[in-house]
């Protein structure tokens, strides 16, 4: 894989993020829940079985937890960069079954996945590929980690996320710091989604969001939850000291004004991309090529064709008029 | 949490892994629970039947 020209996160902050988060993640992990809760939806929407599956980024397990035997998985490895994570998913699993031999897991960098070509059936990545600095590459190696004509599902956050506590946040620091620093991650837009997927080789390609909104106390809990999560910044040249506090209480009133509803709670919007796409197999539905059509768009349309050339208007139209018009 | 001792990796893993930073195969040292890139000189722990397959975390191997 090629470096990625830009990096914008720090991966080893990732990691400890993760780590930290590990212990206890159970309190905090109502949005991976959540997201994992439609993912698990979207695979039961599937008509097709899916024996060996990859979680890529598995958390604590909770994807595993929720998917059960949907998608007619048989296994189900659990891949994450935190190694509390990985544990935990596994312990978890083991529990679950009754059978630590047959749920598997490991510590794995998104960015540098070991799996051999055309192993999985179907890989599953919830609320993890945000956090990599080369989307593209590691859809790609998703993409190469499946069988011909294996599912990839996938769930990140997307642009208009923490859009509230960005603007809250900025707003503050420029007025009180006279400057201001990346403190809430740069996310990918929908409208780039489809793209990333198609230039990752995948084949019928589709991407579409979620918003989901949260509301908190006050702002300063959703922040607390955003570390909870494992979720905090990790762009690199965030600024490393934490916020003067009364520069973060100056957002958190900034935040309760402009967003606050007549309840005293606050809003914060996370939007969720789902992504899904096949690894190309001879089978699939293909395009026909352009002149292969057997029926004509007019046959389908119930109307009559007229040539390239010639004008239509009110003085050629042989048909009964439309309904509804005089 | 009761500590398991070397529980061993599941074997369908070994199956499934390759080294990530040469896509190279990987032998399984059962007795020392690495998994060992040849090409990448490299020795992945496996911790608690869990491989960690991160260059950081691995051991460069001696000649």
């Amino acid at each position: 894989m090629s470096e990625p020209s830009i990096i914008v996160f720090d991966r080893a902050v990732v990691r400890r993020h993760r780590e930290r988060a590990a212990e206890d993640f159970s309190g905090y992990d109502f949005l991976v829940r959540e997201v994992a809760e439609r993912l698990a939806d979207r695979l039961e929407d599937v008509t097709r079985s899916f024996p060996l599956a990859l979680d890529l980024g598995c958390h604590d397990g909770t994807l595993a937890s929720l998917i059960g035997e949907r998608g007619g998985i048989e296994t189900l490895v659990q891949s994450d960069l935190s190694f509390a994570m990985a544990r935990k998913a596994h312990e978890a699993a083991a529990e679950r079954t009754g059978s630590p031999e047959r749920c598997p897991a490991l510590v794995a960098d998104e960015e540098m996945q070991p799996f051999a070509e055309g192993c999985f059936d179907l890989v599953i990545s919830s609320m993890g590929l945000h956090w990599v600095n080369d989307l593209p590459g590691a859809l790609l190696q998703a993409n190469l980690a499946l069988k011909p004509d294996g599912l990839f599902l996938g769930a990140i956050l997307g642009g208009d996320t923490l859009h509230e506590l960005r603007q809250s946040l900025l707003m503050a620091e420029s007025e009180l710091e006279g400057g201001a620093g990346p403190r809430v991650s740069p996310f990918a837009q929908l409208q780039d989604a489809a793209g990333l997927l198609q230039r990752a080789g995948f084949a019928l390609p589709v991407a579409d969001v979620d918003s989901i909104t949260v509301n908190y106390a006050n702002p300063l809990k959703l922040m607390d939850d955003l570390r909870g999560m494992g979720q905090s910044n990790a762009v690199i040249g965030r600024r490393n000291t934490l916020s003067r506090r009364e520069t973060l209480m100056h957002a958190a009133q900034i935040y309760e004004e402009e967003f606050g509803d007549e309840t005293g709670t606050v809003p914060a919007t996370f939007q969720v991309i789902f992504l899904t796409g096949w690894r190309p197999a001879a089978n699939q539905q293909q395009p026909l090529r352009p002149g292969a059509a057997r029926h004509s768009l007019a046959e389908a349309l119930g109307t009559q064709e007229v040539k390239t050339g010639v004008k239509t208007g009110p003085q050629v139209k042989t048909g009964p008029k439309p309904n509804g018009q005089a | 949490m009761t500590e398991k001792k070397n529980q061993g990796v599941d074997p369908k893993l070994l199956e499934i892994l390759v080294c990530p930073v040469t896509r190279g195969p990987l032998e399984y040292d059962s007795k020392e629970q690495e998994l060992i890139s040849r090409q990448a000189r490299l020795a992945y722990p496996i911790r608690d039947g869990i491989p960690i397959m991160l260059p950081d975390e691995a051991r460069a191997l001696e000649d």
